[in-house]
């Protein structure tokens, strides 16, 4: 159910510790769901205003870099009255544990929310080891 | 000091500064808390035009209605699949109903209100109504 109590402001992307930004532009940190099953881990995120074209998903070595960059919203002729949110690009990193299947990873942008299939590789599925009675 | 300052400003283009600080003295204003979805509410004239982030609504689960100057955004977003077995879970994003209703400042001309979803981002272009305009009065001469 929807929660009254939760903040809904969006949550500005952390930058590296010494480290700035080139651009002068906000960047904020995705909410996502992971779910975790059995053969594969599911990525769901939100990033309103990206699509195909302007999403960016790379992976080197064990870490995923989602980055999606937004066209700020400036209509052409209007001043903005009431504002309540702002806009600027997304961006969230994790770290994959070895048993992702890096050649199978899938991913699909559909109304600005990301699904992210990370199937698992076949050794690291978990086995159910038998135990006899000796 | 003082004169530092003035130089340092005055380099920069004063309408650029003038919409920052539109933007925060009306961010400043806005409840931060239980209203959702959060929306942008953008002038030109005799027309509005609403924006909103509603990532992964469909449009048709979006219901916008309008009456004299107040809109309602009704909708819902489910909830990502549940688990099957046994699972690990992080969740943060939103699901379940909203309601949002905010008014303009002008009624609303319900016929010529416009919709669009684009990547989960609603656009609402909502002209003044004609009859709500204000009639300029010709004044006769004797």
């Amino acid at each position: 159910m929807w929660d009254e109590h939760r903040e809904m402001t969006k949550k500005e992307a952390s930058v590296p510790e010494g480290a700035e930004r080139m651009k002068p532009r906000r960047v904020y940190k995705p909410d996502v769901d992971i779910i975790e099953q059995r053969d594969e881990t599911l990525l769901t995120a939100d990033l309103p205003g990206v699509d195909e074209r302007s999403l960016d998903i790379t992976l080197e070595k064990n870490v995923i870099t989602i980055r999606g960059r937004v066209e700020p919203e400036f209509p052409a002729g209007y001043r903005l009255a009431y504002g309540e949110y702002e806009v600027g690009d997304y961006e969230r990193i994790f770290t994959l544990s070895d048993e992702v299947d890096k050649d199978r990873i899938q991913a699909t942008i559909r109304n600005g929310v990301l699904r992210l299939v990370l199937p698992k590789a076949a050794a690291a599925k978990a086995r159910k080891i038998a135990i006899t009675a000796a | 000091m003082l004169w530092t300052d003035v130089d340092r400003f005055s380099s920069l283009d004063p309408w650029r500064m003038l919409d920052r600080l539109n933007r925060a003295t009306t961010s400043m204003l806005a409840p931060s808390t239980s209203e959702f979805p959060l929306v942008n509410v953008w002038m030109d004239g005799d027309k509005a035009l609403v924006t909103s982030e509603l990532p992964g609504v469909e449009p048709n689960d979006v219901d916008i209605s309008v009456a004299g100057k107040t809109v309602t955004l009704r909708g819902s977003r489910a909830t990502t699949d549940d688990c099957k077995g046994e699972c690990q879970h992080r969740h943060e994003r939103w699901s379940g109903k909203f309601t949002r209703s905010f008014e303009l400042p002008f009624v609303i001309d319900q016929d010529k209100v416009d919709a669009k979803f684009k990547k989960g981002v609603l656009q609402l272009t909502l002209p003044r109504a004609e009859a709500d305009k204000p009639r300029k009065i010709a004044i006769k001469a004797e």
